[in-house]
């Protein structure tokens, strides 16, 4: 049960952060705070008789390892024993909104760590703070003569001891303290530590329970037939012969088209292609890719919104001894998750259960609450393990699926989308279309830096408000904070929506500028006939912690050393999500144009590493994420509809193309940087860069082409 | 009424002949360790064995199982207890997402069960089938190469992650 609002003590304090930032803090009483035998401090602490201790994680566990670094996080405050910690999912309330990500219950961004870890170490040293002076307490002697360690508290001059679960009722009576003493960063015992991840054993025995294997008493499972082209309608159907189709229950319209309901999802994927749809297509149905890219390039002739305006661009790129200009393009991508998008949904009259492997409970709450008309206390949200998200699953349109479908059918229902609804319906990453020029001096220096961005808004279709300057940050992200010191720079950008729907997919903005920026810059080097290593490292005078990840990634990969006969190396540099990645790939290419990666290392600099062998983990993940858009990934538009459909015409990077990934973890202090996303930018330049230097060929639009770069 | 063999134990199912192993497994015996991945047999999620040979259960009509011996994920090793590529797995910590890793493990205790120590190339070539989004792959053959060691009780082969 959610705690409702008005029975919550909330306590309001300050802390300060590493960095020197304030945020605002509340410790609200958690679950079960009035119940009997448990001390329940706060929203992600409960201790039991038994000595139990409970850590509740809001997160979403999709990969990243949040369920253990983030329970090693309040464990550490909390003096526990880390083998008497159950991990346990918390339900969607307000209480655990990410005060970075605008309070949302959300995990995107790379955003846990940076966002939350003060609220859980906080959370966790309050609860300490509180069974020592409960010991106290029951001794007689003051607080300062004693300590905790490993679940219990003891009396330092006396050498008595009580267990946490000894002191659960005495604790429980005690007021919460409102800025509880913070360990100093020696005094860490599981944070900076490669702890193991909990949720593996169950991940490799079969145990654990992702969205799509919920099951619930007497539930059905529908699957649900979209309109094939963007933005159109369901003008009328037949059922009857779905219906005839032994198993399906009802077939019934819902918002995102309409459901086949059935006793097992075979039944339902059968009814389905039995079903008989009459669409209106709207206005998208003859759209097409190539009129997408003839769209962009016009509008590229115009003046755009501009994001960053450093001295005299026009002047100076007018006055320049030389120029140099390119036009770069990224296709939209498909987010792939392996496990389909999915929901089991239970509405009655006086409630409403989801069970969602979902990103964002907020958001999930409130959809459910709007189909509804439950308040926010009869809506529960059960987050389950997520087989994948990459940003995919911080929409709802999956949750609504299942909401319409139970409450109009008054039982349980779990929606499983196809491969091809997933990669069909997706919200794609931008498609972009981008002109750049530069202006450099007689020593091949550069003076003038313009970039031109035309492409869809994340925030707009979402209603979420712009800055002053009209530019969504989202889509010039990577672009607008190119780190390299040149005194005149223009960055602009124009926004076009031809109704595909867009989304945050892994790294956002940056997964595509950085491959734009990363490699004009290496554009510049080259016709400056420089080293694009030392190019680079000589324009980051002003940016340390970009030069200090370059210079580590061009060190461990041996950078300006011999290679093999037919390998090249390329290089790149990206900060994204708080952390700076420089990453440098080994490349060949066969006499058919495939390209061939054969290593990478990575350097990340997350500032502070809470559990580094997890940093490592998604650096690997980001680099072959990244792999996979850099060699295959595009989404085509055809009459208003995508052209692929599942892994055969959408590959993916396999075992057999990957590369050996070196991954370097940097701990350069005074921040707190992301870990899930920053692998990602460096790798499409990293790649293409070196494809030039093997080729002479510029890659300026993903993916790469093989049929372009075969040896004629 | 299709017999069926799974994990050792017996059972009477009432389905369509033509209906996938996977969702039989899945929605009839219950076991949902198998994973719905593509539903053409690209990705691997929906790996099992079928008289010991990885199959794709997703295009294996349930009748095409009927009476032979069917092991999922729950079935790799004897309850309680972890085949050598689980072992493997943990300790490599492989999973990241974890929602191919069941078809991981099928395909790679396949592979050992032919092959007791594949090269980098063999895990390659075997495992190919299987699409693992979150980009486990270099763990996965450090994985392979941990527990062929373990089975032959000596140290892991090269292959570098």
């Amino acid at each position: 049960m959610i705690s409702p609002v008005s029975r919550r003590t909330l306590l309001k304090g300050g802390l300060a952060l590493g960095a020197g930032l304030a945020i605002g803090f509340e410790i609200p009483a958690g679950r079960g705070a009035r119940a009997q035998n448990v001390f329940a401090p706060n929203a992600w602490v409960r201790i039991d008789r038994d000595g139990i201790v409970t850590v509740l994680n809001e997160k979403s566990e999709m990969g990243q390892g949040t369920l253990t670094t983030m329970a090693m996080i309040v464990a550490d405050e909390l003096d526990a024993d880390w083998s008497k910690v159950k991990i346990e999912q918390a339900p969607a309330d307000p209480v655990y909104g990410n005060p970075i990500i605008g309070n949302q219950q959300t995990t995107v961004g790379s955003s846990s760590i940076r966002g939350s870890m003060m609220i859980w170490r906080k959370a966790g040293a309050a609860a300490r703070e509180m069974l020592i002076a409960a010991a106290a307490k029951k001794w007689g002697v003051s607080a300062d003569e004693v300590y905790a360690d490993q679940g219990a508290v003891y009396h330092r001059p006396s050498g008595r001891k009580l267990t946490y679960g000894e002191l659960v009722d005495e604790a429980a009576q005690l007021p919460v303290p409102q800025n509880p003493r913070l360990k100093t960063r020696d005094q860490f015992k599981l944070i900076g530590k490669n702890i193991p991840r909990r949720d593996t054993p169950d991940k490799v025995t079969g145990r654990a329970m992702f969205g799509i294997d919920t099951v619930l008493p007497d539930m059905l499972v529908a699957t649900v037939q979209r309109c094939p082209v963007f933005g159109g309608t369901v003008q009328r159907f037949d059922a009857s012969r779905a219906k005839a189709v032994k198993g399906v229950k009802d077939v019934i319209q819902v918002s995102g088209g309409v459901g086949v309901v059935a006793t097992g999802y075979w039944a339902a994927k059968r009814g389905r292609e039995a079903l008989q749809v009459t669409w209106d297509e709207g206005p998208n149905a003859g759209l097409t890719s190539a009129e997408i890219s003839r769209g962009y390039a016009e509008l590229a002739k115009q003046p755009g919104k501009v994001a960053r305006h450093d001295g005299d661009p026009d002047r100076t790129l007018r006055e320049a001894p030389k120029t140099l200009d390119a036009v770069y393009a990224v296709p939209f991508l498909a987010h792939a998750t392996m496990e389909p998008m999915n929901c089991t949904a239970h509405v009655q009259t006086d409630r409403c259960d989801v069970y969602v492997p979902t990103q964002n409970q907020t958001l999930a709450q409130a959809r459910a609450m709007q189909i509804t008309g439950l308040p926010r206390e009869k809506v529960f949200v059960h987050t389950t393990l997520l087989g994948g998200g990459f940003g995919r699953r911080s929409e709802t349109d999956f949750v609504a699926d299942a909401v319409e479908l139970s409450k109009a059918v008054g039982a349980p229902v779990k929606v499983i989308w196809s491969r091809e609804d997933d990669m069909q319906h997706d919200v794609y990453r931008p498609a972009t279309y981008n002109v750049l020029h530069a202006g450099v001096d007689t020593s091949g220096t550069p003076t003038t830096w313009t970039h031109r961005i035309v492409g869809p808004s994340l925030l707009i279709p979402r209603k979420r408000p712009l800055p002053p300057n009209g530019v969504d940050p989202t889509a010039v992200e990577g672009a607008v904070n190119m780190p390299y010191a040149i005194p005149n720079i223009d960055v602009e950008w124009i926004f076009k929506d031809y109704g595909i729907p867009v989304g945050f997919w892994r790294s956002v903005g940056a997964s595509q500028n950085a491959f734009i920026v990363e490699s004009f810059i290496d554009e510049l080097a080259h016709a400056a006939r420089k080293d694009p290593f030392e190019y680079r490292r000589t324009l980051l005078s002003k940016s340390p912690l970009h030069r200090g990840v370059l210079e580590k990634a061009a060190k461990e990969a041996g950078w300006g050393t011999p290679l093999p006969r037919g390998l090249a190396r390329g290089i790149a540099v990206a900060f994204s999500y708080g952390s700076y990645a420089a990453e440098v790939a080994e490349v060949s290419l066969s006499p058919d144009g495939k390209v061939r990666v054969h290593r990478v290392v990575c350097a990340i600099d997350t500032g502070f590493a809470a559990n580094p062998g997890q940093i490592k983990a998604q650096a690997e993940g980001g680099v072959i994420y990244g792999l996979t858009a850099v060699l295959y990934g595009a989404i085509t538009i055809d009459k208003g509809r995508v052209v692929q459909s599942n892994f055969n015409d959408y590959p993916m990077l396999r075992i057999n193309e990957t590369p050996t990934i070196e991954v370097h973890v940097l701990e350069s202090g005074d921040f707190v940087g992301g870990a899930g996303e920053p692998g990602v930018p460096p790798i499409a330049p990293a790649v293409c860069n070196a494809i030039y230097v093997l080729t002479g060929k510029r890659i300026r639009e993903l993916p790469v082409r093989p049929e372009e770069l075969k040896r004629a | 009424m299709i017999s069926l063999i799974v994990n050792g134990k017996p059972y009477q199912l009432d389905v369509e002949p033509e209906m996938p192993l996977l969702w039989a497994i899945r929605e009839n015996v219950a076991l949902t360790g198998t994973k719905f991945g593509c539903g053409i047999a690209q990705c691997g999620a929906c790996t099992v064995h079928l008289d010991g040979q990885t199959v794709r259960s997703c295009i294996t009509p349930v009748s095409a199982a009927a009476s032979r011996k069917v092991t999922t994920i729950e079935g790799l090793a004897p309850v309680g207890g972890l085949h050598p590529v689980q072992q493997a797995w943990i300790a490599e910590e492989v999973p990241q997402c974890g929602y191919c890793q069941s078809g991981q493990l099928l395909s790679a205790a396949a592979l050992l069960a032919s092959k007791p120590n594949p090269t980098d190339a063999q895990i390659d070539e075997f495992l190919a089938g299987n699409i693992c989004r979150c980009g486990t792959y270099p763990r996965i053959r450090a994985a392979i190469h941990r527990a062929a060691a373990m089975v032959q009780g000596g140290q892991p082969r090269g292959g570098a992650r």
